[in-house]
């Protein structure tokens, strides 16, 4: 196990940074980070740390930023034409937006998963799970298999799966597609797992196993969630962020959000009074 | 519930007026169909005579021989389906590369600005009538080198297919969802290999019923091939020398004041019919599978 991870790891940074977990330095340290899409301002000084292994919740009324703030943790705001930021990110104490690093380097290291599951249509189940080793260039069989088989055992996929793994990615209901989505994000062994709403278009049925499997990643990897389901942030984060309009209005943990805010507008919003 | 039925109710039509409705929705209807006849019936028209003339000389002397020399019976138009699959050939090697990586720039790369002139400029190539690539051809492949040649004809076609290609394959691939590229950029996959490994593959039916539309398209083109492959009556295995093709040959004949000839002519053209039936045919049954792909996103 640990010979292939050492294997798979990309260089000797991320190494270092495995070790970083141990030592509980935060995941991300947000400082006055500012979005804008052309003149309209997404996100407005929002400064948070954000701490290793655990579940962060992002909550907020929709247009409140917090999807713009988790596709910046991996740099995915770029995709979007007429972005622009200023502030600070840094992974593991290392600025991602410096110019010796690239996108691509971050998004290995940050996962994401997206609201409406995408597998690739083209491939089957096997492919879209070991798409991201393949492109990245590593094409060794043995270690393939091995993954293949660990991130579908880690999204809980594995055992409905297990007997057609040729079948088209497409071919699975909704709640299984996001599940093979996450195994996707997980085969290249991301050291946080962001995901931006990933139960908005499943069933109670689905949400629950996708909540579970949450519950069984925290001992492995840091997860930021973005949800508009507060009862979802309240059932499988640690901590919660309550963003307002761009704003960072309140960042605790969960309990203390849900039962003690400190701030007018969180109470208004967990207390179901606007939203 | 009542109060529905009775607005309902209030706003039925009388039966007058559902009578004249019955008459002004027929009318429509059959000038619709009368349209729809009209499109129609010209490609019957055009089947029927082209086998009505040119299937009786069609047997294999026609696939297999070369034309006789001028005043003897028989012969056939094989050194011109083999030319015109040739020139078809060299067309393509030019025209597919340069049009799909033109329609990736287009959907993938590129800014707004500079793709609205790539387009403009595609648009404008789309309206430029066959036979003004046969003349620049012409001018600057046949007259330096001195000779009519099948790379000529097959680069003048060629250049034809590069706006049909770039702009197919621009659409088809603005359709692929932006969330499957998004997917790929989250997992730490570079952009090129994003776009070749995975946006080009799931694009690719629709990518290949471009091309064969582009094919078809030139199949039939004799213009720009009058000064540039020229015709031959012979069987030509150089490249360099002029090349015989099927919408050459059927001209020539046309044109002769020989009967013998004419009827070769009309099995030239339903030989060349068939084949652009058959390619139309086969984009409808790839563009079926597109059409159905197209729930990319399914649930």
């Amino acid at each position: 196990m640990n010979v292939i991870e050492s294997l798979i790891s990309m260089d000797a940074k991320s190494l270092n940074v495995k070790n970083n977990v141990k030592t509980k330095l935060p995941v991300f340290e947000i400082r006055n980070f500012k979005l804008w899409y052309n003149t309209f301002q997404a996100l407005n000084d929002v400064s948070i740390d954000i701490s290793a292994n655990l579940v962060t919740a992002i909550i907020g009324p929709s247009g409140c930023g917090k999807s713009s703030f988790i596709r910046s943790l991996n740099r995915m705001h770029e995709v979007n034409p007429g972005t622009r930021m200023d502030g600070s990110i840094k992974l593991f104490g290392e600025d991602i937006f410096s110019n010796k690093i690239e996108a691509a380097y971050i998004r290995r290291r940050v996962g994401m998963v997206f609201q409406k599951s995408n597998p690739f249509p083209t491939m089957s189940i096997a492919e879209n799970v070991l798409v991201g080793l393949r492109l990245n260039g590593i094409t060794k069989k043995a270690i393939l298999k091995q993954r293949l088989e660990e991130s579908l055992r880690l999204a809980a996929l594995w055992d409905e799966v297990k007997d057609f793994l040729d079948r088209p990615g497409v071919s699975l209901s909704g709640g299984q597609q996001q599940r093979l989505c996450i195994a996707r994000a997980l085969a290249v062994q991301p050291e946080v797992l962001l995901m931006d709403e990933p139960c908005s278009s499943l069933d109670p049925i689905a949400t629950m196993k996708i909540e579970e499997l949450i519950q069984t990643l925290r001992d492995k990897i840091s997860i930021v969630i973005v949800t508009h389901n507060m009862q979802q942030a309240a059932r499988c984060s640690d901590r919660t962020a309550f963003f307002y309009m761009g704003r960072l209005i309140e960042y605790s943990d969960t309990r203390t959000i849900f039962t003690h805010p400190l701030n007018p507008q969180t109470e208004q919003y967990v207390s179901g009074r606007f939203g | 519930m009542q109060n529905i039925n009775l607005i309902v109710s209030r706003y039925r039509p009388t039966n007058q007026f559902q009578i004249l409705r019955r008459y002004k929705s027929s009318f429509i209807s059959t000038l619709l169909g009368l349209a729809t006849l009209i499109v129609v019936t010209p490609l019957f028209l055009v089947l029927f005579f082209l086998i009505k003339e040119g299937a009786s000389s069609l047997n294999l002397d026609f696939f297999t021989h070369v034309p006789k020399p001028t005043g003897e019976l028989g012969g056939g138009m094989a050194n011109a389906i083999l030319g015109s699959i040739t020139l078809m050939g060299i067309a393509c090697i030019l025209g597919v590369p340069v049009g799909v990586l033109g329609g990736v720039y287009l959907s993938e790369y590129g800014n707004t600005k500079v793709n609205y002139w790539i387009r403009f400029f595609a648009d404008i190539l789309n309206g430029v009538p066959s036979i003004v690539w046969g003349m620049v051809v012409y001018s600057i492949l046949v007259v330096p080198f001195k000779t009519f040649s099948a790379y000529a004809g097959g680069i003048a076609l060629g250049l034809i297919m590069i706006p049909l290609i770039i702009r197919n394959t621009e659409e088809v691939l603005v359709l692929v969802p932006q969330s499957f590229r998004e997917a790929g950029l989250a997992l730490g996959i570079p952009r090129w290999r994003i776009v070749f490994s995975i946006i080009l593959k799931t694009a690719t039916k629709g990518i290949v019923t471009g091309i064969l539309v582009a094919i078809a398209r030139i199949s039939g083109e004799t213009a720009p091939l009058l000064f540039t492959a020229f015709g031959n009556s012979f069987w030509n295995h150089n490249l360099a020398q002029p090349i015989a093709a099927l919408p050459l040959q059927i001209y020539a004949y046309a044109i002769s004041p020989y009967e013998d000839l004419h009827h070769q002519a009309w099995a030239g053209a339903l030989v060349l019919m068939l084949l652009i039936l058959t390619l139309n045919i086969i984009v409808r049954f790839l563009s079926r599978d597109v059409a159905r792909n197209s729930s990319y996103e399914r649930n």
